[in-house]
């Protein structure tokens, strides 16, 4: 899942004060999931704000609405309805959804509530842990299903480095060494033959090397 | 301020705050009509959302009463409960409302004192913050219909 986190309320405090009638928008999808901007956290961070404005003695209107996805333009013309009663938009989905909006209904500001993170994997409850890096070219089934881009710091594809110390990254003791993973992995799937395959250097353009992508599917466009 | 009688909304578990306050009223012992109880199966039940909304609604002071460290009849609902007091009191105290209006207590089922102590001294407390922020500035959250 794409993880996200909400902004600190003073951010969103300051965003929005500029308006009275806010649209606040979350997404049953990613940020639902990794608990940062669906129905609850829409909710939590409506009180939060009214909380505050009513303290402040500030008129301030909030429409809470949760879409099934922010990032598929079918689901946010539903908030065609709502619109026209508000100021500005909050947006609580991660940084496509708030695009999406923004693309959607030019006339009007949209804020992200969240930061983006990144793409990453349940390690237990409430604990969200980089998985993938989008490179574009994956290399999981040759490195036994831990990605060195992803989780090593320095993206080796041939690690590990020296900075590797009992298993641990010398970035920080609480990071995994991605290399050992791999190892270890690979030990026990009997395959440390591909241990030994020098990897050649990455072609990164298959990443954000060559500029933003698009994925064009012919049978489906 | 002197007459000021805060509003206090008190989540209590049903197997051990709700029976203690119970345990208190057998006993005949006194605490404040101010605290609200609204009895909830396990204290794990109270999203930070219940005590945000009891603070907007109007209330000037929310706990979570739950189950002794260990002692929860759904094993961890009383831990979880109190991290979400504490991620409730930092929201809190980044909206200017104060995170001490919010609060986690424990307590066992026989401890009818230790509720009647704690409601006393929990509305003592936010009688002495005073009223909830936001209900002051609102005039239209009466503490009870907003």
């Amino acid at each position: 899942m794409i993880t996200a986190e909400r902004k600190s309320m003073e951010e969103l405090i300051n965003c929005v004060s500029p308006y009275r009638r806010l649209l606040l928008v979350g997404c049953n999808e990613c940020v639902t999931v990794c608990s940062a901007g669906g129905r609850k956290e829409v909710a939590l961070l409506s009180s939060a704000l009214q909380l505050h404005f009513m303290k402040e003695g500030k008129p301030f209107e909030i429409k809470e609405i949760t879409l099934e996805r922010q990032c598929d333009p079918e689901y946010v013309e539903e908030l065609v309805a709502h619109i026209d009663s508000a100021d500005a938009v909050l947006s609580m989905a991660c940084g496509c959804g708030v695009q999406e909006i923004a693309r959607r209904f030019k006339e009007k500001p949209v804020m992200p509530a969240v930061n983006t993170k990144f793409m990453g994997a349940s390690e237990r409850q409430g604990v969200w842990a980089e998985r993938c890096a989008g490179c574009g070219d994956c290399v999981l089934g040759l490195t036994g299903g831990v990605c060195p881009i992803a989780r090593c710091s320095k993206q080796l594809m041939n690690g590990p480095c020296g900075g590797s110390t009992k298993g641990k990254c010398e970035v920080d003791p609480e990071i995994d060494c991605a290399w050992q993973l791999i190892w270890d992995r690979l030990k026990a799937l009997g395959m440390t033959e591909k241990y030994e395959e020098n990897m050649p250097a990455k072609d990164w353009r298959t990443g954000r090397g060559a500029g933003p992508r698009k994925i064009v599917r012919e049978d489906l466009a | 301020m002197e007459n000021f009688q805060p509003v206090i909304v008190a989540f209590c578990c049903h197997y051990c705050a709700y029976t203690a306050a119970d345990m208190a009223g057998s006993k005949r012992l006194h605490y404040p009509a101010n605290v609200k109880i609204i009895r909830v199966p396990c204290t794990g039940k109270v999203s930070a959302l219940h005590m945000m909304e009891a603070l907007r609604k109007g209330a000037d002071g929310v706990y979570v009463a739950g189950c002794l460290e260990g002692d929860c009849h759904f094993r961890s609902g009383n831990t979880r409960a109190a991290r979400r007091v504490a991620y409730v009191k930092k929201l809190l105290d980044e909206i200017g409302i104060g995170g001490e209006r919010v609060e986690m207590f424990c307590m066992s089922a026989g401890m009818g004192e230790v509720f009647a102590r704690t409601a006393s001294e929990f509305t003592e407390k936010i009688r002495s913050l005073g009223p909830n922020p936001a209900r002051v500035a609102d005039p239209a959250c009466t503490g009870t219909a907003c």
